[in-house]
């Protein structure tokens, strides 16, 4: 652990799935705004690549974690060893996520359990380890990268849909759990951001890049903000899609 | 590194309230579960920490993201001795329970410290002085003997015979060395509960040190209080309290005040403001204006009432940071901090208005400002020296923390140049380089050493620790 300064506070957080996409960027902005980051991920040669980016910029330190979400009984020890690694924890963001094409008539156990435990499970298992920190602590902000997916259930990925719907739910429920000992829960709801999760994805519109993602994640966490879309524009979109009555989205075939 | 029980993360503040950290929070209450503790750290990975009653005004007591010691709970007085004064207790005990421990047999502690809040452990570590420092010294001067755990496991006593290298570095080594479980400190005679407090004004610092050079033979404690706005002519100016202890026979009835009643600080202010509000009242004048509203009043009803004697109680006067509770929240929920300075008795006057311009200059005059007398002592990592010290309490903002910084780093060259100190139980400012240039590199390696010898594995740090002496 490094020395603190009791009159240069150090800003301090962990982005979890930060090899790629909206993750490594998370950390670069973070970075570029002073903050220490702890950047976890699967993939070493990406972890490695980012830190040296990272460490370039100048501000805040990187530490790099290698480390699958479903691996869950190994997270409580390494929220402990990052916090300490760290000198203390400000932002937390389960960012890991995966979405597994399957097709329309596919009902894929494996596939389906694989997306549940990293964007569902995982999430809970580290969300958890902060919750509890920042409960005792009564300080602290939470952000979880759900979708704008999760706001229905439709044809082309029903599981998909449901870990990000799942996701939402465990996330407001730490929000009301969690608002009146001082901790906030931000709830980011993307649409499409310019990362290889897209390769999937047939059709696409309103793409931003993944910094642009980034910055406007962070903003919304330093505001405190509880449930974001980026971009906004999407905010409008779902709540029409949100409206769709059932027996018309049943035909509809996105 | 092992997952630690949640149950006992804990925010931990500075005392000033400037910084914060979380740590994992123990409070053992017998030797052998101490013992425990220190194991369990051990084998969890995990560094470790001892505080007290959390009075110091910076890092000194925090360890963050490891485990901190809370040692109130080790509170018993294991021996007392009403016809020697000789007291020996646990590291927890409070300097509040000392005084009413003693008091009814005619005795007081020899140096105490503002706040009757903090612990003997803790006085021990950070060597604690008081406003009678040219006399008494810092407390290791009345500490006869003491026990420490060493992280190895084993107990040692030492005292200025046996282990005496570790007894002079532990006293004043602010916990690095071990943890104390036993303190056996001799109390000072004393034949009344009440003491002569003189009241005076100066109108600039020449008037300050010339009032101490008059007085320091007659009176028993002496403290200034200077207005840090006061410019030119006036710079320094302020109001001196100086107490004399009663000899025999001055008081006829010692029994009487020496009883515990006779003691307490009133609950109320003017008979009617509950003294636990003040604080609120005090906060709009938290501000450069106020303050110096305050300051000028202050003065000018003391030139006005001229100088004064009354007949006070020991705790009245000894324990002023205690009279308003929580003042410390007049400054914010950013708080405060704390540099004191002590500097050689010939160079203390141009250094300590050098140090005054410099404030003002940077328009960052500080709100509290105490001047006190001191005397050299043999601890090795000591602050005592032949000499003054000068308390500035700096506000912090969220604003000023940068400033704050750069400014004490200034104050750092004035005091180095005047051969001056520091004292760790104040410090938040303290650069690895300064504590080498003040405590010489002979003396920071012979320390080193000694850690190495007690804690071979580095099991006990603090955040100050980690701030200023790791490498």
């Amino acid at each position: 652990m490094s020395a603190k300064r009791p009159l240069e506070p150090q800003k301090n957080g962990i982005v979890i799935g930060a090899s790629s996409g909206i993750g490594a960027a998370l950390v670069k902005e973070l970075a570029r705004e002073g903050y220490n980051v702890a950047a976890l991920a699967r993939r070493q040669k990406e972890l490695e690549a980012l830190r040296e980016e990272v460490d370039g910029l100048g501000n805040g330190r990187c530490h790099i974690y290698l480390h699958d979400v479903t691996d869950y009984e190994v997270i409580p020890a390494l929220f402990q060893q990052i916090t300490s690694d760290l000198g203390g924890l400000d932002l937390i963001i389960y960012n890991a996520g995966v979405q597994t094409a399957v097709a329309h008539d596919e009902y894929n156990f494996q596939k389906d359990r694989g997306m549940l435990e990293i964007n569902l499970l995982g999430a809970v298992a580290w969300l958890n380890e902060a919750a509890a920190r920042f409960e005792r602590t009564g300080s602290g902000q939470i952000v979880g990268i759900g979708s704008v997916a999760g706001d229905r259930g439709r044809i082309g990925s029903p599981i998909y849909n449901t870990s990000k719907a799942g996701l939402h739910t465990y996330l407001e429920g730490l929000r009301n759990r969690l608002t009146r000992h001082g901790v906030g829960v931000t709830t980011i709801k993307p649409g499409f951001i310019q990362t290889s999760m897209l390769d999937n994805v047939p059709k696409t519109f309103w793409v931003i890049s993944a910094d642009e993602a980034a910055q406007r994640i962070i903003r919304a966490a330093d505001k405190g903000k509880q449930t974001v879309y980026i971009p906004a524009r999407w905010g409008l979109m779902m709540l029409i899609i949100r409206h769709i009555p059932s027996f018309i989205f049943r035909k509809l075939s996105f | 590194m092992n997952k630690l029980p949640i149950e006992h993360l804990e925010k931990v503040e500075a005392w000033g309230g400037a910084s914060d950290g979380v740590s994992y929070v123990y409070r053992p209450s017998t030797v052998p579960e101490l013992q425990k503790v220190v194991e369990f750290a051990r084998q969890n990975g995990r560094t470790i920490g001892a505080r007290g009653g959390g009075n110091s005004y910076g890092d000194a007591a925090m360890n963050d993201e490891n485990i901190l010691l809370d040692m109130r709970r080790m509170s018993r007085i294991l021996d007392w001795n009403p016809s020697s004064g000789l007291i020996t207790l646990e590291p927890g005990v409070t300097l509040s329970t000392l005084w009413q421990y003693v008091l009814e047999d005619g005795w007081w502690p020899p140096v105490v410290t503002g706040t009757m809040m903090t612990t003997i452990g803790g006085c021990a570590g950070m060597n604690v002085h008081g406003k009678n420092g040219w006399q008494q010294g810092p407390i290791g001067d009345h500490i006869r003997t003491f026990d420490m755990l060493l992280t190895t496991g084993e107990i040692i006593t030492c005292d200025r015979e046996q282990n005496s290298g570790i007894f002079y570095a532990a006293i004043g080594g602010f916990g690095m060395l071990g943890i104390f479980t036993s303190i056996t400190i001799q109390m000072k005679r004393i034949y009344s509960g009440m003491i002569d407090v003189h009241f005076d004004i100066s109108p600039n610092l020449e008037g300050m040190f010339s009032f101490f050079h008059e007085n320091v033979e007659k009176s028993s404690y002496i403290v200034g209080w200077m207005d840090a706005f006061a410019k030119g002519k006036s710079l320094g100016r302020g109001d001196l309290h100086s107490a004399t202890y009663l000899e025999e026979g001055d008081d006829p009835n010692p029994q009487q005040t020496m009883r515990l009643e006779k003691q307490h600080l009133p609950a109320t202010l003017f008979g009617v403001l509950p003294k636990s509000m003040i604080w609120m009242f005090m906060r709009p004048f938290m501000n450069n204006l106020g303050t110096k509203m305050i300051n000028t009043a202050k003065y000018n009803v003391g030139r006005f009432a001229g100088s004064s004697t009354t007949r006070t109680p020991h705790a009245a006067y000894h324990f002023l940071l205690d009279y308003v509770p929580d003042w410390k929240k007049a400054y914010g929920s950013t708080g405060l901090i704390q540099y004191q300075p002590f500097i050689p008795r010939d160079n203390a006057l141009d250094a300590f208005k050098e140090m005054l311009t410099l404030c003002q200059k940077w328009d960052m005059p500080n709100y509290l400002t105490v001047l006190k007398r001191h005397r050299p002592d043999d601890f090795m990592l000591t602050h005592g020296l032949d000499g003054f010290s000068m308390a500035m309490d700096f506000r912090i903002t969220k604003r000023n923390r940068a400033d704050v910084t750069k400014l004490a780093h200034e104050l750092d060259r004035i005091v180095l140049a005047a051969n001056g100190r520091y004292y760790l139980a104040k410090d938040s400012t303290l650069r690895p380089e300064t504590a080498v240039a003040y405590l010489g590199q002979e003396t920071v390696d012979s320390f080193r050493r000694l850690k190495a010898k007690c804690d071979p594995d580095g099991l006990i740090q603090s955040n100050m620790w980690r701030r200023i002496f790791d490498d």
